[in-house]
């Protein structure tokens, strides 16, 4: 079975363009079946359009890719899968509620001669399977009753008996505690073993020396090199990944920062983040860095009182405040822009205008009764003020473009007279152009004397906007670092938890 | 002009125009369907489901179900009904029964906020078991010997409109009120199209969801007591299969079961739209199985219509 240094899959020149943006600029890799074949570069570097590229997710503009020395086209999902190509994303995909054997078989289960289900025989080869890989799981046991590192092992077991003969793993281990990261290396150094090529996705560097031959590195769109893994080293590629200069966009106007306006101390909850402990002044941002799911979200909402946590204060302008629920922190002047806008930040089925004057329709009603004129005329102003496109206050939020939503968040805490603004990733998804409008409206607020709490993935945006970043790894603070102390490797050593 | 008031601005004008052509084919087919008999007597036919799809509406639109209507209604009249018959007065027992029967909302709104306890289920529940609390403290036999002033209520007219439908009409105007001009209706659309997006906006979420059932339970109790005066005794069966009827109203009026969509207005066409086919149908002797074809077909058609629309503009 053994069939290492046989190419199987080759990508040649692979471009793709979004409006406004190119995502992938000429990318050529190959890799070899029986080898476990990394991909490494920051947020936004283009490893997630080239896998999605690879899966038919979407189609490249130009470039060819080969599978066993065939030229092929990859049009959709299905004829990803029909050419031995399978994804193991993050978020698990399966029947949770259906036994191990029955979701090796979805779709096409054995038959006897009277047509029926052969329970005995499916249960039988999806042991086989199980045993094959070494995995210590039931056939006949459903999904749902089994850990989440085994039913990822259930995802990957599923993918070999399918005969995939590529694997990609996008950020496997995020999930996963330590010992069950040994487990899913186990299981991968299997596979390899018996010719499938995998390719492995991970923030964590260290696994990548761990587990994998050979290297990758993309930054901007663009493939930099690969190398085998031997022949390089955990700084090597963090330099390699970050070798840019940060564009001028990522900058804006800092103003002297006044009075402390909010201060966290100890703050803490199990299994999501620990002993917290920070401060913010008016007219600062402060940036929270950390990869994703290293519990940055979940700090700010705890703060927002959108979840609860275990211990630990919370202080607003040297008072100690309890916020037991969203209600309660934005009558204390503090708005949440959350990371996931369209399911958390907005209504999209209701009009801009009442989304602008949700959080505040108490402030312009009498007995309950709302001022239907207010109502307009506070809207009309935020949709002047800010510049927000749209035909009319009347118009669904679910018809604006990513940037003008972004603006319609942010005129609605406008709107509450808030003075704490916590933006989680606030233009993941939206285009150059309204990038930079946001960050002017950054720099009003500033002005204004208001705090600003700022979460990004994106390293240029992080250290071109906050006055000092937090920087979290695995739910632990691992550094306050000031501007002027800034770089790139700096801040990427302590997320890595290095 | 049709042209001009484009879906956008006035997601009524459908059913503005199913209406116009029915009631022109309708009164062109028969000329008993415009007389003011006719029409006081669909009105008042009608206005007991109409009263309960106001308070549907909202409920709908929160993207939630309330199937414990018909029994709330009865419910409210078994109350009423045993109060009077004792000799309690008749504003006071109105007023009892009305409390009664929201409050059975309110439990409804906590099981389904509190305990998580999905609308369809917590409702489905509640319908049996408020129908076999009505049966238990009635013994299943009707309550009659009501005072006859109250049952005069039924027939009597003000300003040549029957008191049931004065009732309507408030109870439309209220519902109205509501979703336009408080913060309350607000925050119904807000929760129907995405509740954590209105958690994180500061909307109390349990308070507004225990609102949204009870304001359903106090629209199912004005019904039971319209239900009481028409009957002229208290019956424990009555509003049997009611919420199926009133779910078709608001669903035909335009109200997506998936929340946030959905008016008083597009209600009250809706409710209307289906009893004008019922009576149309009657006055020209047309089979009532052919016209429960109808109905069911138009409250297919409805939401088929408008998946089609949303298809097309995506």
């Amino acid at each position: 079975m053994k069939q290492n240094f046989d190419e199987i899959i080759r990508m040649e020149k692979i471009s793709k363009e979004f409006p406004g943006v190119k995502a992938l600029t000429d990318v050529s890799i190959s890799i070899k079946a029986g080898e476990v074949h990394a991909i490494v570069g920051e947020n936004g570097a283009g490893k997630s359009t080239l896998i999605k590229v690879l899966m038919g997710v979407h189609q490249k503009n130009s470039g060819d890719i080969y599978i066993a020395g065939n030229k092929v086209e990859i049009r959709n999902p299905i004829d990803a899968q029909n050419y031995g190509l399978s994804a193991v994303y993050q978020d698990v995909t399966i029947a949770r509620h259906l036994t191990v054997a029955e979701n090796f078989f979805l779709g096409k289960p054995p038959v006897n001669r009277a047509g029926l289900i052969d329970w005995k025989k499916m249960n039988l080869k999806a042991q086989e399977v199980l045993d094959e890989l070494n995995l210590d799981i039931d056939a006949k046991k459903p999904v749902r009753s089994l850990s989440v590192a085994q039913q990822e092992m259930v995802i990957i077991a599923k993918k070999y008996f399918e005969h995939s003969k590529i694997i990609i793993f996008d950020e496997p281990t995020a999930l996963l505690a330590n010992e069950e990261v040994e487990e899913l290396f186990s299981i991968i150094r299997r596979l390899r073993n018996e010719g499938v090529a995998c390719i492995y996705i991970s923030h964590r560097l260290e696994e990548i020396f761990e587990l994998c031959d050979t290297v990758s590195v993309m930054k901007d769109g663009r493939l930099i090199s690969t190398i085998p893994v031997s022949k390089t080293n955990e700084d090597d590629l963090i330099s390699k990944m970050v070798g840019r200069t940060i564009e001028d966009m990522y900058s804006i106007e800092h103003c002297e920062t006044g009075d402390e306006a909010l201060r966290v101390e100890g703050l803490t909850r199990g299994g999501a983040f620990e002993n917290i402990n920070f401060n913010i002044h008016k007219g600062e941002v402060f940036g929270i860095f950390g990869l994703v799911g290293s519990g940055r979200t979940e700090i700010v909402r705890a703060i927002y009182g959108a979840d609860k946590f275990d211990s630990g204060e919370i202080f607003l302008y040297d008072n100690k405040v309890r916020i037991a629920d969203p209600s309660e922190a934005i009558k204390k002047g503090i708005g949440l822009l959350p990371e996931d806008r369209k399911n958390e930040g907005l209504t999209l089925d209701t009009t801009v205008e009442n989304n602008i004057n949700m959080a505040s329709y108490r402030d312009i009603s009498k007995m309950g009764f709302i001022n239907l004129k207010k109502e307009k005329e506070r809207s009309l102003k935020q949709i002047e003020d800010m510049k927000i496109k749209t035909p009319s206050e009347k118009q669904r939020v679910v018809n604006l473009s990513g940037g003008n939503q972004q603006k319609v968040v942010i005129g609605k805490w406008l709107c509450c007279n808030s003075n704490i603004f916590i933006f989680d990733e606030p233009t993941v998804g939206i285009d150059v152009g309204a990038k930079s409008e946001i960050y002017r409206l950054l720099e009003n607020l500033l002005a204004a004397g208001n705090a600003i709490i700022m979460i990004s993935s994106y390293l240029p945006e992080i250290i071109g906007i906050a006055d000092r970043i937090m920087v979290i790894h695995e739910g632990q603070q691992t550094g306050i670092v000031k501007r002027g102390d800034y770089s790139e490797e700096k801040l990427l050593k302590l997320a890595s938890g290095l | 002009m049709l042209k001009k008031l484009k879906g956008s601005q006035f997601p009524e004008r459908n059913l503005v125009i199913i209406l116009v052509l029915l009631i022109v084919i309708l009164s062109i087919a028969s000329n008993r369907f415009l007389s003011y008999n006719n029409i006081m007597n669909l009105l008042r036919q009608t206005s007991i489901i109409g009263v309960i799809a106001v308070g549907m509406t909202f409920v709908i639109i929160s993207a939630g179900i309330d199937l414990s209507v018909g029994s709330v209604l009865a419910f409210s009249s078994i109350i009423a009904a045993m109060l009077m018959k004792a000799g309690v007065p008749i504003p006071l027992a109105i007023i009892i029964a009305l409390l009664a029967g929201t409050s059975l909302g309110v439990l409804m709104g906590i099981l389904i906020h509190n305990g998580s306890v999905p609308a369809f289920i917590a409702t489905l529940g509640g319908m049996t078991m408020v129908r076999g609390a009505v049966m238990l403290i009635s013994g299943a036999r009707k309550i009659s010997g009501l005072p006859p002033e109250f049952k005069h209520f039924a027939v009597a007219k003000f300003l040549g409109i029957p008191g049931m439908v004065w009732v309507w009409f408030l109870i439309i105007i209220i519902g109205f009120i509501i979703a336009k001009y408080t913060i309350f209706g607000r925050n119904v659309y807000a929760i129907g199209s995405n509740e954590e997006a209105a958690r994180l906006s500061g909307i109390k979420i349990s308070k507004n969801i225990y609102g949204i059932y009870a304001f359903c339970a106090f629209t199912s109790s004005v019904a039971g007591i319209l239900m009481t005066t028409r009957l002229g005794n208290g019956v424990p069966t009555s509003g049997t299969g009611y919420e199926l009827d009133v779910i078709a109203a608001v669903v035909v009026g335009g109200a997506s079961l998936s929340g946030a969509v959905g008016s008083i207005l597009g209600t009250v066409l809706g409710t209307i739209i289906i009893a004008t086919i019922r009576n149309g149908g009657n006055l020209l002797g047309i089979n009532p199985f052919i016209l429960d074809i109808t109905v069911g077909g138009l409250i297919v058609f409805a939401v088929l219509f408008d998946q089609l629309n949303k298809k097309k503009s995506r």
